[in-house]
Parts: C-alpha cells; sequence; structure tokens
C-alpha cells in the first residue's frame, strides 16, 4: 500500500481509496481536509459555487459507519467530491452559473448524481461554470470567473473551469464535469489535470441541465488517470431515465488504466489538428508525446480526417439551434426568475417571460439562442442547420475511416495554454477556437480524453494531448492515457501538479 | 444573405422571448454578423448526396415498460416556482385584454 502523504488533499482518489478500505483514514478525516482546503484557497481560485459542508460530513459519517459495520461497499466510498452546477443535486443549490436560476434547489437529483450518493462519495459542493455551459474560460459565468491555479491571473478552461481549478488546487481528489464542444477535455488541458468525455450515451444526461442534447456527454475528472477511471465506472453506464443512453456495460475502464499498455497499438496523428494556429510549446510536447507513445510500443502513423476543417463551423450551428430550443424552458413561469417588464400595466406572460430572459441571461446565452433562432428559421434553414447536419455526417465517416486504419486517434486537446481573464472575452470567434481540436468527438459521439502533456516552454504554462476512440471503446483512452502518463511521471520525477505555485492562504474565504 | 440587419436581431430576439435594450441590440448585430459569416463555411463542404445526421446514435423507439412508479409531489414541484396559488403555478396574463 502506497503511504498517504501528510496532507490527505495531495493525495490521489485512488490511495484515498485504499486507506479509507484498509481503516487507515476515516471519511470524515478526508472530507474535513478538503474543507478546510477550501476554506484556505477558494478566496483566491473561486472554483465553488456553493459549498456543502454539513451535507459533505454527514454523507462521510454515513460511510464511515457503514464500513465499520462491515458492509461491501464501492471502490470510492468515502472519497469526496466536487459536482458541477449543471447537475441537480436534491437539496443543494443548481444554478449552471446563471442568474435565471438563482436560488433554485431542484427536487431530485441527477442519476448521475445519485449514482455518486449510492456509491457513498461524499459531495462537497458545486463547482463553477460558464453559464449553461456555454464558454471555455468560466468567464460568461454570471457569478464571476474561476482562476487557474497555475496563475491565478488566468483562465481556468471552460465551461468546466470550476470542476478543473478545484482539481488543480487540491480542493478535491474528483469532480465531475459535461463534454459539449470540450468542456471537460479543454479545462482538463490548460490546469494539466485529467478529464474523460465518454461515448455519447455512456453517462446518463438525466438531471443534467441540457445545452445542447445530441452532443451534451457528462463525464468524469481527475487527477490521475485511474482516478478518472475509477470514477468513469462509478458514473456510467444505462439509466431507463435517459431514452439515448446506451444499454451496455461501461466499458472496462479502471481495468485498462491499470494495465497502461501500448504494446501493438496503432495510433494515428490527426494531420488537420495541430498545425497552424497551435502554440510551439503545445506543439513540442505533443510531439514528445508522441515518441513517447512509439517508445512504448504503440506504431504511430498520421491520419487524414479532411472535413474537420468543418467541424467548428458545423458545431457553431448545432449547438445554438438546439440549445434555443432546450433554453425555451426559462420562462419564468415553473422554475428559476421573474421580472416584470419596467413601465408596463398588468404585463402578459410574453412581456414578463422577454424581461425576465434579457435580465436573467448573459451576453453569450443571448448570443446563442438568437443565433440558434436565425438558423433554425424557415428560408435559412436548409442553408445552415440542414447543411451543418450534412457536414456532420461527413465528419463521423472522417472518424470511421479513420478507425479502420488505427486503434485510437491523438492531437493537442487545445491550441493554447491559458490565456488571460478578459483576453478573449470581447471576441466571440477568438473565444469558441479553443474548442477546435475537441468538437470532432462530440459532432460524431466518439469518447476522448485529455492527459497533461507537460508545461510549454515560452509561458511554463500546462498543455494538453487529447486521445480519441471509436465509440464504445473508452478503455482504449485509459490504456494511452495510463501508459503515457506513467512514462511523462517518470521523465518529470513527480506528478506535474508538484510544480504549480503553492496557493498563499492569504485571502482565506470567509465562513 | 449572411449579413443581419438591426430589424433581423431585433425580430429573432422578439421570436427568442428576449427583450433586448438598444445598447445590447447594437452590440448583437456586429457579433452576429462574425459568428455568421464564419459558419457560412459548412456551404463549401462537400455535402452533395449526404444524408444529414441529427444524432452520433441511430435510436429508433426506445421503450420502457409502463409501470406505475412515484413521481414528485405537488410541493416539491411548487416550490421552485416564483408564483404559485392553490396547488398550482400562478402566471401572468395570458390573453390580450381587447
Amino acid at each position: 500500500m502506497t503511504d498517504l502523504p501528510t496532507d490527505l488533499t495531495r493525495a490521489s482518489a485512488a490511495d484515498l481509496a485504499g486507506a479509507l478500505a484498509s481503516g487507515t483514514i476515516s471519511s470524515v478525516e478526508v472530507t474535513q481536509a478538503h474543507l478546510d482546503r477550501i476554506a484556505a484557497v477558494d478566496g483566491q481560485v473561486h472554483s465553488y459555487l456553493h459549498v456543502d459542508g454539513a451535507g459533505a460530513l454527514a454523507q462521510a459519517r454515513a460511510v464511515d459507519e457503514r464500513r465499520r459495520a462491515g458492509e461491501t461497499l464501492g471502490a470510492l466510498a468515502g472519497v469526496p467530491i466536487a459536482v458541477k452546477d449543471v447537475m441537480t443535486t436534491k437539496g443543494l443549490p443548481t444554478t449552471c452559473g446563471s442568474k435565471i436560476l438563482e436560488g433554485w434547489i431542484p427536487p431530485y437529483d441527477a442519476t448521475v448524481v445519485s449514482k455518486l450518493r449510492e456509491a457513498g462519495l461524499p459531495i462537497l459542493g458545486k463547482t463553477n461554470m460558464d453559464e449553461f455551459a456555454m464558454g471555455s474560460s468560466t468567464e460568461h459565468s454570471a457569478y464571476g470567473p474561476s482562476h487557474n491555479p497555475w496563475d491565478l491571473d488566468r483562465i481556468p478552461g471552460g465551461s468546466g473551469g470550476g470542476s478543473s481549478s478545484v482539481l488543480a488546487s487540491f480542493q478535491a481528489p474528483l469532480a465531475t464535469g459535461t463534454d459539449t464542444g470540450g468542456s471537460i477535455r479543454q479545462p482538463a488541458a490548460v490546469t494539466a489535470t485529467v478529464g474523460t468525455k465518454p461515448t455519447y450515451g455512456g453517462v446518463s444526461r438525466y438531471g443534467l441541465v441540457a445545452l445542447a442534447s445530441s452532443l451534451d456527454q457528462a463525464g468524469p475528472c481527475g487527477r490521475t488517470v485511474l482516478d478518472t477511471a475509477l470514477l468513469h465506472a462509478v458514473m456510467g453506464g444505462h439509466d431507463p431515465m435517459d431514452s439515448t443512453s446506451i444499454d451496455a456495460p461501461v466499458p472496462p475502464v479502471v481495468e485498462a488504466a491499470r494495465a497502461a499498455s501500448v504494446k501493438g497499438m496503432r495510433i494515428g496523428v490527426v494531420k488537420e489538428l495541430g498545425g497552424e494556429g497551435y502554440q510551439p510549446g503545445v506543439r513540442a510536447r505533443f510531439d514528445e508525446s508522441v515518441a513517447l507513445l512509439e517508445e512504448l510500443g504503440a506504431q504511430v502513423v498520421e491520419v487524414s480526417c479532411p472535413n474537420f476543417e468543418y467541424a467548428l463551423a458545423t458545431y457553431y450551428l448545432i449547438l445554438p439551434s438546439e440549445a434555443s430550443s432546450n433554453l425555451a424552458k426559462f420562462d419564468a413561469m415553473r422554475y428559476g426568475m421573474r421580472v416584470l417588464p419596467e413601465g408596463v400595466d398588468a404585463p402578459s406572460a410574453e412581456q414578463v417571460m422577454a424581461a425576465t430572459r434579457d435580465a436573467g441571461f448573459g451576453p453569450e446565452v443571448k448570443r446563442r439562442i438568437i443565433l440558434g433562432t436565425y438558423a433554425l428559421s424557415s428560408g435559412y434553414y436548409d442553408a445552415y442547420y440542414g447543411s451543418a447536419q450534412k457536414v456532420r455526417a461527413l465528419i463521423a465517416q472522417d472518424f470511421d475511416e479513420a478507425y479502420a486504419q488505427v486503434d485510437v486517434l491523438v492531437s493537442p486537446t487545445a491550441p493554447t495554454t491559458a490565456f488571460k481573464l478578459g483576453d478573449k472575452l470581447e471576441d466571440p470567434m477568438a473565444m469558441y477556437l479553443n474548442d477546435i481540436a475537441t468538437i470532432p468527438a462530440n459532432l460524431a459521439g466518439v469518447p476522448g480524453m485529455s492527459i497533461p502533456s507537460g508545461l510549454a516552454d515560452e509561458d511554463g504554462l500546462p498543455a494538453g494531448i487529447q486521445i480519441l476512440a471509436p465509440a464504445m471503446k473508452d478503455e482504449r483512452l485509459y490504456s494511452v492515457g495510463a501508459a503515457l502518463e506513467a512514462a511523462l511521471v517518470d521523465r518529470w520525477g513527480g506528478p506535474i501538479l508538484d510544480r504549480a505555485p503553492e496557493l498563499g492562504a492569504a485571502a482565506a474565504k470567509g465562513a | 444573405m449572411s449579413s443581419l440587419s438591426r430589424d433581423d436581431v431585433a425580430h429573432l430576439a422578439g421570436l427568442a422571448r428576449i427583450e433586448l435594450s438598444d445598447a445590447e441590440l447594437d452590440r448583437m448585430v456586429g457579433e452576429l454578423g462574425v459568428i455568421l459569416e464564419s459558419v457560412a463555411k459548412v456551404q463549401q463542404a462537400p455535402t452533395d448526396g449526404v444524408a444529414p445526421m441529427s444524432h452520433p446514435m441511430p435510436l429508433t423507439n426506445v421503450t420502457r415498460p409502463d409501470v406505475v412508479r412515484p413521481s414528485l409531489g405537488a410541493e416539491a414541484v411548487l416550490a421552485g416556482a416564483p408564483e404559485a396559488e392553490q396547488q398550482r403555478f400562478s402566471v401572468p396574463r395570458i390573453l390580450d385584454e381587447d
């Protein structure tokens, strides 16, 4: 058994789980250590929108009692977790980073959250995100951005920047995410953490506030590939409450992460992802990782996916179209904010709706709803939404052809390292480009993972490598990810997050 | 085709039930113009004869057993409502006065 560090917040989820199972530590101790860490550093990082100390400790005590009573518990029982604020949590606020849901307390748990509770993972709190998951920086959160623990003036990625920064600042050993165009993978890349977007349908969407239903996929976030696999196994699986969830067992992700082998595997480098627009340091770390994979016994070839060129344009038609429809439910009638229009006597329901949606939605949400309304409007449907659906088929076909030649594909996860807060806020297209390498997987429904590839020479900030596998072959991500991670950690002489600057305890958050 | 006028954006915002201020409208016209120009790239892709794809999984007629199961009570459902009355959602007037 691995010795635990004195500071429990530095331990991996797998090591914590081992120590909990052997009775060396209690869940209350682990949970309290994380709550203390949150109190010390979240004033600077702003990862959490809501912290539930009392609830987390109550869950921890319950798990400890069950263990003492000799119950057989799940692998992660007692390991605390942070939950992205897009997942409904009974009794805990769920805002999706939006003013329109400020103070909303859902009457039910998302299936993912039910699974976490059943598996005995105390929920520390809800993590920050771009409003309704629209963004790549958390700057579109109505509650202010989260900060990158590597440099507090920089973005932690988005939309899941709360979850990525929680992990990189040791405020939780595990977190949940959702990935519609890269919201798990890009935040992982810019914070030197790990994140997986499973195959579409691999994790239930029930109780997740929908952004774009044909693209949304929940997944696990961790600091190591094995931790991420352990959480994937808890979150995944068929759910009758989500008719698009896959009716098949969760792929053997934990076994793959433990085996950590790429011997004899065929790996394709995607020609279209990694050229112009990719930062030299990101590119250099990627090339090194590819060379390492070859040393580890994989066969590496270049693969072309010619229609990926159109992926960004396709995505920014399909996503807004689906989002404009999904967000129509925020109508000021059944839940959330209600604002009356100024200077109108006895306003109609429609006027109240329009005033509320103006006051409750932020600029990016309004932009995408209006764009989607346009793309779906008669006269323009064929030119925009219709064309996008056809290109989507071409992109899926590119993946099919690529996977006929190779077992997995790789690319840099994001084109750059973390940029400064504010740098791209006024330029929507520049913000959208952050997801250029992650979007194709969502369009086709195939699984993807990001793991740290190192620090870029020019700025000393983390870069990520993306691994993509065929649908339902999620375990391949973990085989490649774990093998590469082991080789990289060996080369670095320890986990990359050991090199992140210490966060001072000066700006401790008030209770 | 891909350029939107201020009136177009105001009309779309109305369809989407978002009451934009004048300043928001001004800003949105420019931003949407840039985005539309960029996404129009889909029209250059070789899509002749390609069937549209709406979803990653080819699913049809997913069913589940038709059995009674517990659902949320009225109190829980109404707990998040802006206004409720007599176990119902209370909404502003839905008809014009004339």
